[in-house]
């Protein structure tokens, strides 16, 4: 189904779509955002346990409703539309996929039944001060004690990092031989010489934070030797869910765009009935629906297997990237100074643009990546 | 698989085994198709169609392709006159014409653009006037594709000046070959002449031959435009013959090199993205940092292009009605078009200066760079599109007319010298 939607999957969407509109609206989003926390137990426990979200693409083995990926991009999207303000994307899209490929048997039992059901709350640290996405490039290197590692140094970027109860840490090992690998390490949020520091984001509505280590001790929950392949593949997974959610907060703004040129008069005259406003309200939903193509072409490929994802997943968030924040852009130009303005709820997704046009790589860095796939 | 499609592929397979043969003659096979309703399978059944759903159209192609079973070719005017005709026109007109149609017999073309009207299409002044008992003809047509290979044209034409514009359009079928029809080629800035201007002086029209009925012109030109603009997306392809061994393939080629030799150069308007890899690694320029940038620029709007036509055909095929996504094909062609055609030109470096024999790949680089303005005009300028989604998905206000209640003769039009 890389081209349409099933009859459920439409009908799941609106149903959601609806269910967030009501527990999201900007009142609710503006109230989050200004707390540290970002979001807040109760009120996330409530959305998730009537809908499972988290549970959504877990395999059942593991306590999850084993829904593909094409399924929990439906939910991104709509979340991005909203900008519902809940730790998901950190635990259900990215630790939950880094411990799915990436840990052994025994900790996928431990934490993905958890992560599941809502009752744990995980953050990936892999990204450093650097701010590279590139999974090779990372520095910290976890030190072997006798029956355990320990770890030090500095994971930035991290999403939600100051909020989840764990944290599962990527990390460099030195083997026997000299040479190096990539393991997977846990580390519970109150370990001792672990200080977390939110950062000042720009999109408060996603929370960043910087996590120091001095010699904190770390589990390592790998399952094999290197997880670089296993990373490799979360990180595709989760750029192709963030091109899901990127091209849900788009659409948003495009229609409520629209709604708002039609609705303004200027010079007795619907702003909406100038030449030069329909062709740009054109442009923008040319933007949007490539972008969604793009999308959802890419979730629909990564659950068939397709050999080519790797290139068709940057494409997904490179698409995303430039839709977002171009339709951002003129989000703001078309409402004029109200759109400026803290008040209206433009900022809103103009930030959320800004900050997912970044996270995980630009469309620079995406556009570098799809052509070392192809010219090998 | 459904077990419709299943039940579908074992009648085509059956029916295959029973009468296809690569030594037949190309017409008698396109007459088997014809009757047998196979060829166009989703026309009406008393029409050379078996009714069956479009969604059923690409698995009954791919068993024909399976055996190398020549299928109807399926681009050109001729299928859009065909779609017209099936729409609007008379059981006579179905008589005459779709047959014909099918097995390849007779080339079409559309007289609807003037040298006064190109984007308002509505503002056409050739005149169509009842003398004695047959319609008379004057005025002068231009953009029209193969007029001087075909045999009949689909004709717009102003039956009363003092009706309103769009009222006083009538549709007609005219027969090409006959005095009063005058065909002359028009050179373009890519040196081929694949449009000509069209001299219609008292050019003459039997009323049977009259579709739709009087003053419906316009609405009737519609079907006509749909279609054509319905097919100008990215996944468009340019008739190619068949590869294979016997008479009939023999046949096709030379009809492919004939009738379809006006469009030859069409896939390099199109920007011909499909060339952008090896010559990049052809010619190191792969190795550039920017050029690296263009092409995957290029590649990500020409992937997202070619998906957003698939989901309209996807929602067109299941019956859905069609999302916004379905409007938009045409203007991202164009995109795409410009964005190949300039990834190239960095590509070529000093080369693209360059043309016919001394440029790359024998000239066909040099013809994309001089082809690609062609996409975002032909079939409806980008203007025009974007005016026609902002008002018709989008729901933008109108333009604000001034020609559209008052007699056409009153409207202030172009004068043509």
């Amino acid at each position: 189904m890389k081209f349409s939607f099933s009859e459920e999957q439409e009908e799941f969407r609106s149903f959601l779509r609806r269910f967030l509109e009501e527990k999201s609206p900007t009142t609710e989003v503006r109230r989050l955002m200004a707390t540290d926390a970002g979001w807040e137990k109760e009120q996330w426990r409530k959305v998730n346990t009537e809908l499972g979200l988290t549970a959504i693409a877990i395999p059942e083995e593991y306590g999850g409703q084993g829904f593909g990926l094409s399924e929990q991009c439906i939910v991104l999207e709509e979340m991005g539309r909203s900008l519902l303000c809940a730790p998901y994307f950190s635990s259900a899209v990215l630790t939950a996929n880094a411990i799915l490929y990436g840990a052994s048997e025994e900790y996928k039992k431990k934490y993905l039944p958890e992560i599941a059901s809502g009752d744990l709350t995980a953050s990936l640290a892999f990204t450093e001060e650097t701010g590279a996405w590139d999974i090779s490039s990372m520095s910290m290197c976890a030190e072997k004690t006798e029956n355990t590692y320990h770890l030090t140094g500095v994971k930035s970027f991290v999403l939600d990092g100051h909020m989840s109860d764990l944290i599962i840490v990527l990390a460099k090992v030195n083997d026997n031989s000299g040479s190096q690998r990539l393991a997977l390490f846990s580390v519970d949020s109150t370990a001792t010489g672990l200080t977390k520091n939110l950062l000042n984001s720009t999109d408060q509505t996603r929370k960043l934070a910087k996590l120091m280590f001095t010699d904190v001790e770390a589990t390592c929950i790998s399952s094999e030797d290197d997880v670089t392949e296993a990373m490799q593949k979360t990180f595709l997974k989760s750029c192709i869910g963030l091109s899901n959610e990127m091209v849900g907060g788009a659409e948003r703004l495009r229609e409520d765009t629209l709604e708002y040129v039609k609705m303004r008069m200027q010079f007795g005259r619907s702003i909406a009935s100038f030449q030069v406003t329909k062709h740009k309200a054109t442009d923008m939903l040319a933007d949007v629906e490539l972008a969604k193509s793009a999308a959802y072409y890419a979730a629909a490929a990564f659950d068939d297997g397709e050999s080519d994802i790797a290139a068709t997943a940057s494409i997904a968030k490179a698409s995303a990237s430039e839709a977002y924040m171009q339709t951002a852009i003129n989000a703001v130009q078309m409402h004029g100074g109200i759109g400026f303005t803290w008040d209206n709820d433009t900022h809103l997704w103009f930030k959320r643009a800004k900050s997912s046009e970044v996270f995980l790589g630009t469309a620079d860095f995406h556009r570098e990546l799809m052509m070392q796939s192809w010219d090998q | 698989m459904s077990m419709n499609e299943e039940k579908v592929r074992n009648e085509v397979r059956e029916w295959l085994k029973e009468n296809w043969s690569p030594n037949l003659d190309l017409v008698e096979w396109r007459l088997k198709l014809a009757d047998s309703g196979w060829g166009m399978a989703n026309w009406p059944a008393e029409w050379y169609g078996r009714d069956l759903p479009v969604s059923l159209v690409p698995a009954i192609e791919e068993e024909f392709n399976k055996i190398g079973a020549l299928t109807i070719p399926k681009s050109g005017i001729r299928m859009l006159a065909a779609a017209t005709i099936l729409n609007h026109g008379s059981d006579m007109h179905k008589e005459k014409f779709l047959k014909r149609i099918i097995t390849g017999e007779d080339v079409w073309c559309q007289l609807f653009s003037e040298p006064g009207s190109g984007s308002d299409l509505a503002g056409a002044t050739t005149k169509a006037v009842m003398v004695g008992n047959k319609w008379v003809v004057n005025g002068q047509k231009v953009w029209t594709t193969s007029a001087h290979k075909a045999h009949w044209g689909l004709l717009l034409a102003r039956t009363d000046m003092d009706d309103t514009k769009h009222r006083g359009l009538s549709y007609f079928i005219i027969d090409m070959n006959q005095p009063g029809v005058e065909t002359q080629p028009l050179m373009q800035m890519n040196g081929h002449a694949s449009f000509n201007q069209v001299f219609l002086t008292d050019a003459e029209v039997l009323p049977d031959f009259q579709v739709g009925e009087l003053g419906d012109g316009w609405q009737v030109a519609t079907t006509t435009l749909m279609h054509e603009r319905r097919a100008a997306d990215s996944l468009r392809s340019w008739g190619q013959a068949s590869k294979g061994d016997g008479p009939i393939y023999d046949q096709e080629r030379v009809e492919t090199e004939t009738t379809m030799q006006p469009y030859k150069w069409y896939p390099q308007r199109a920007g011909r993205v499909d060339l952008i890899m090896d010559r990049a690694k052809e010619t190191g320029a792969i190795k550039d940092p920017a050029i690296r940038q263009e092409i995957a620029k290029l590649m990500t709007l020409h992937k997202s292009a070619e998906w957003t036509a698939r989901r309209a055909r996807a929602a067109q095929e299941q019956g859905k009605p069609q999302g916004p996504e379905g409007s938009l094909g045409k203007l991202a062609a164009s995109n795409v078009a410009r964005a190949a055609a300039k990834v190239h030109t960095l590509i070529s470096g000093a080369d693209a200066m360059l043309t016919g024999e001394d440029s790359p790949m024998d000239g066909t680089i040099a013809e994309i760079l001089v082809s690609f303005p062609a996409s975002s005009i032909a079939g409806g300028t980008d203007e025009i599109q974007k005016n026609i989604i902002s008002e018709r998905v989008l729901n933008m206000p109108k333009e604000t007319r001034f020609d559209a209640d008052k007699p056409f003769r009153d409207i202030p039009r172009n004068t043509v010298s």
